[in-house]
C-alpha cells in the first residue's frame, strides 16, 4: 500500500432499501473531515450513491471498494448480478430495465449511469452478463 | 428563504429539531421520483415530494438538499427523522398537495434554477 492512501472496503446488501446508500454516506464523511472541496464532495456522492443503488436493485448488492490518495478518489463498486446485456442502451437517459417496486421507491427512472458519467472524472463500466457488473469511477480533487 | 417562513408559507408542520433555523433556501424541486432529484444539482436547495421512504432523506444528504417537505399531510417514520436530525436536514410537512405547495413557493419568488 502506498503511504498516505486510505482504503475502504464497504457490502452492500441485496434489496435493503433501508441501509442502501450507508456506503456512500461514509465516504461523504471521510471527504467532509478531510476537507475535500464541497463541489467534489457532491460529485462524489452523487456517482457513488448511483452506483450503490444500481447494485442493491440489479445487482443482488454487492461491493464497494474505495481509495483516496491526496489527488483523487477511486471507488470500484461490484456485483455478482445478472450484468447489463446492453450497455449502450442502459447509458441512455430514460432507459431502465428497474421493476415496478424498485420505482415505487423513487428510482429505476433510467438515470443512473448517464448520472455517474456526468459526474465523474473518469467512469469505466465492466459487465458480463451471468457473471455480474462493476462500475469504475474516479473523481479528481482539483 | 428562511425556514419560518416556508413552514408559515405551507402550513407546515415542522418535524425536526437540528437544522440551522437561520439558512436561506434559494431554490427547490418538486419531484417523487428520487432519480430525478438527483439530476437537480443546485446550492441551498429543498425538496417537496409525496415519497415517504428512508431514501428521501438519503438522496438529500447527497445533493446537499437542506430542507424535506413532505406533502398530502404524509408523514416520515421516527427512524427517518432520526436519519434526517444526525444529518441536520430540517423535515417538514404539510397538508398542502404537491402542486399547490410548488405554486405558493413559486409564487414567493421560490424557482428551480438558484442563484444562476
Amino acid at each position: 500500500m502506498e503511504p498516505g492512501v486510505i482504503i475502504r472496503e464497504y457490502t452492500i446488501p441485496a434489496n435493503d432499501f433501508v441501509v442502501a446508500g450507508e456506503a456512500s454516506s461514509s465516504v461523504r464523511k471521510l471527504l467532509n473531515q478531510m476537507g475535500v472541496a464541497p463541489a467534489v464532495v457532491k460529485r462524489t456522492s452523487i456517482a457513488m450513491y448511483e452506483a450503490e443503488i444500481n447494485a442493491v436493485i440489479h445487482g443482488h448488492g454487492g461491493r464497494a471498494h474505495v481509495e483516496i490518495d491526496s489527488e483523487k478518489i477511486v471507488i470500484r463498486i461490484s456485483d455478482d448480478g445478472p450484468g447489463i446485456p446492453n450497455v449502450e442502451l442502459a447509458m441512455q437517459e430514460g432507459w431502465s430495465t428497474a421493476p415496478d417496486s424498485v420505482r415505487e421507491m423513487g428510482f429505476g427512472a433510467g438515470m443512473g449511469l448517464p448520472n455517474i458519467k456526468r459526474h465523474a472524472d473518469a467512469f469505466h463500466l465492466d459487465t458480463e452478463q451471468g457473471r455480474g457488473t462493476t462500475v469504475n469511477i474516479i473523481v479528481h480533487f482539483r | 428563504m428562511r425556514i419560518e417562513e416556508i413552514t408559515g408559507l405551507l402550513e407546515a408542520e415542522i418535524l425536526t429539531v437540528n437544522h440551522d433555523k437561520d439558512m436561506d433556501i434559494r431554490s427547490a424541486c418538486g419531484a417523487d421520483l428520487m432519480s430525478d432529484v438527483m439530476a437537480f444539482s443546485k446550492e441551498n436547495a429543498m425538496m417537496i415530494t409525496g415519497l415517504v421512504n428512508p431514501q428521501v432523506i438519503r438522496t438529500a444528504e447527497m445533493m446537499d438538499i437542506r430542507v424535506v417537505v413532505f406533502v398530502r399531510g404524509k408523514k416520515p417514520q421516527p427512524t427517518m427523522i432520526d436519519m434526517a436530525e444526525e444529518r441536520g436536514i430540517a423535515v417538514l410537512s404539510t397538508e398542502l398537495p404537491m402542486f399547490a405547495a410548488c405554486g405558493k413557493l413559486y409564487q414567493q419568488g421560490m424557482h428551480g434554477r438558484g442563484d444562476s
